[in-house]
């Protein structure tokens, strides 16, 4: 059975910016969805930290945003897109403990400043598209080792 | 593969209701022919549909007590659960002479070797011997979960036998010993809170062959135990446990033990999977040690128990006062060896679609299309625990069919121009059998 004759399994979830509390649900699907598929379980750990991170981002620092998850045989790609403040320094934020995040979410153990960093670890492509005061795109691809790209 | 559960279903007294297949931590539970059915590769044994089955029809295979007839040498094995049953008692040694005057030739607190396991896991873990956080393997069903949900945590899982298993090994040893019998004519019997304990004997995680042979749920020894104790007048000084062995039966009583800080104890199947979850995304890595209990409070929780829990584990906590704080540890008379695994914990699956990648993703498009024919309701009245799990089952090949769901069947009938009545009599109906699969025809 050859891989591209497969359609990719697209997922698409609206990540609420003003309900702090549902952070991470949409990362959470995700990793049922690839469990049910049998996906490779190195590659459900990089996809679940990766877009955990990328979710919470958009919504301690957007306001919220979309999250949009194309599944493939050999990867997963994932874009998530929110129309937020933008990131003025790209490089400076990328640095590790490097942070903007407001006390209160502090309070609740994030903010650490290693979001960025560890989302970047966890891909094999990673690329960030951001405007200030329009919004930022991120967009990551997590192949599954030993397959061919 | 076969696998052997303790878990059963009593046939007759199942109604077909709905209680069981929403509560089933793993959706291992659907009802088919209006009876209730567990799929055998997903099940854990945690009791969790036991005990909330109204009809009292789910039910736990344990060993009747007569088992001992037939073994020359008897030994008795409680959980430390099995103290905190009583009420007013206040010395442990009521509770094991009562046992010896039940009939079983010695009796080997489980309490003893928990001390054994938590001494050991203390050194290795002071040794960073271990990978952590640490996942205790002390309750079956959480094993269970583990292998068949959490491919990326089984390395984690700490690769020594439950207590029950190294007092039993003990136990039998030591009976050769002084005996001379042989191992066969031997018998070693876990008094135990529940079935997942049950399971392990019968297929053991770790080793090949148990050192238990039986297992006798409390709820069965309660009342003859109970009637020897009342007639103890000097009990016998038998027990030779600390507060660590003896608190084990209490959530956080394992963690307790090991004198360290940065540690988890969950209960309670739903937040055993919450921190499994977050395990698995690798959220909790400040922690080094992890205890879950599959019973609400830890094992005083188990289905197979008498008394409430909350009331168990006050008792211990009374019981403990006076005891030394742990009397057994490994050294030159036990060697760690013997609490060792053979290898690490295997990962089995159970919940994937396919072994075939491609196959999974196109199942799981098809299974998506019906989904969205679905009325999402999750109302189980087909027999599975949500719409997408009809789905699913559907499309898996389970034998499951688009019309089980009656918003589908009124929908078809009514194209035919028959109407489905209301009346509850008509509930059989929903499952239609083999023989009757047309349907406009079942509905007249
Ligand atoms: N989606 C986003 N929109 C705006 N700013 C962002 C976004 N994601 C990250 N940032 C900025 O980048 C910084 C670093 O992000 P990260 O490494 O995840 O650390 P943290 O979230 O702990 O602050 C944030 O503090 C914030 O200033
Ligand atoms: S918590 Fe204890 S009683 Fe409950 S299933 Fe696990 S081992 Fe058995
Ligand atoms: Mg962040």
């Amino acid at each position: 059975m050859s891989s591209s004759s497969v359609q990719p399994i697209v997922q698409l979830y609206e990540v609420p910016g003003n309900d702090f509390t549902r952070a991470g649900e949409a990362s959470s699907k995700v990793k049922g969805i690839l469990k049910k598929l049998g996906y490779d379980p190195d590659a459900i750990r990089r996809v679940s930290i990766a877009m955990y991170e990328g979710e919470i981002n958009m919504v301690i620092h957007a306001n919220g945003g979309i999250a949009r998850v194309e599944i493939f045989p050999d990867r997963v790609e994932i874009l998530l897109s929110d129309q937020g403040p933008g990131i003025a320094d790209v490089e400076k934020a990328m640095e590790e403990g490097y942070s903007t995040a407001p006390d209160e979410v502090r309070a609740l153990g994030f903010g650490a400043g290693m979001g960025l960093p560890n989302m970047k670890k966890c891909c094999d492509e990673f690329r960030i598209d951001t405007a200030i005061g329009k919004g930022t795109d991120v967009y990551m691809i997590i192949r599954v080792r030993g397959s061919k790209s | 593969m076969q696998y052997f559960h303790s878990v059963r279903l009593d046939e007759e007294k199942c109604l077909g209701c709905t209680n069981c297949i929403k509560r089933c931590p793993t959706q291992a539970i659907r009802v088919r022919d209006g009876k209730a059915r567990i799929i055998s590769n997903r099940c854990i044994d945690c009791g969790e549909c036991i005990r909330v089955c109204p009809h009292h029809a789910k039910r736990a295979v344990t060993d009747p007590l007569s088992m001992m007839d037939d073994f020359r040498y008897k030994i008795a094995l409680p959980a430390p659960t099995l103290y905190g049953q009583f009420n007013h008692l206040l010395d442990v040694d009521y509770v094991l002479t009562g046992l010896i005057d039940l009939g079983f030739d010695s009796v080997f607190e489980v309490s003893r070797a928990a001390e054994l396991v938590s001494d050991y896991t203390r050194q290795l873990m002071r040794e960073n011997k271990l990978k952590t956080p640490v996942i205790s393997s002390a309750c079956p069903a959480v094993v269970r979960l583990v292998k068949v949900r959490y491919p990326d945590l089984c390395g984690q899982v700490l690769p020594h036998l439950s207590p029950m298993q190294v007092a039993a090994r003990l136990a039998k040893e030591e009976a050769i010993r002084q005996t001379g019998l042989a191992k066969e004519e031997i018998g070693c019997f876990f008094i135990t809170p529940c079935p997942a304990k049950v399971t392990d004997i019968v297929s053991p995680i770790g080793i090949s062959q148990s050192w238990v042979d039986g297992a006798f749920s409390i709820a069965d020894i309660y009342k003859p135990l109970l009637e020897k104790m009342e007639q103890v007048k000097t009990p016998r000084p038998l027990s030779k446990s600390g507060i660590i062995g003896v608190s084990w039966a209490n959530s956080g009583g394992e963690s307790a033990a090991l004198i360290r800080e940065q540690y988890l104890a969950a209960d309670g199947i739903e937040n055993v999977i919450t921190v499994l979850d977050q395990l698995e995304d690798e959220r909790l890595t400040e922690l080094d040690f992890i205890e879950l209990n599959a019973c609400p409070g830890g094992c005083v929780g188990g289905v197979l128990t008498v008394e409430n829990p909350y009331v168990a584990k006050a008792r211990i906590q009374r019981l403990r006062k006076y005891m030394p704080v742990s009397l057994n540890h490994v050294n030159g008379s036990v060697s760690p060896e013997i609490l060792e695994w053979d290898g690490e914990l295997e990962y089995t699956g159970g919940m994937q679609l396919s072994s075939d990648l491609v196959e999974a993703m196109r199942m799981m498009q098809e299974i998506d299309a019906l989904e969205k024919m679905l009325p999402a309701l999750d109302c189980g009245s087909c027999g599975a625990p949500s719409c997408r799990a009809l789905a699913e089952d559907i499309v898996t090949g389970s034998g499951a069919r688009l019309n089980d769901c009656i918003f589908i069947l009124r929908k078809e009938a009514s194209s035919l121009g028959v109407s489905l009545s209301d009346h509850p009599a008509d509930r059989g109906r929903i499952h239609p059998t083999e023989e009757q699969n047309d349907d406009g025809k079942n509905a007249q």
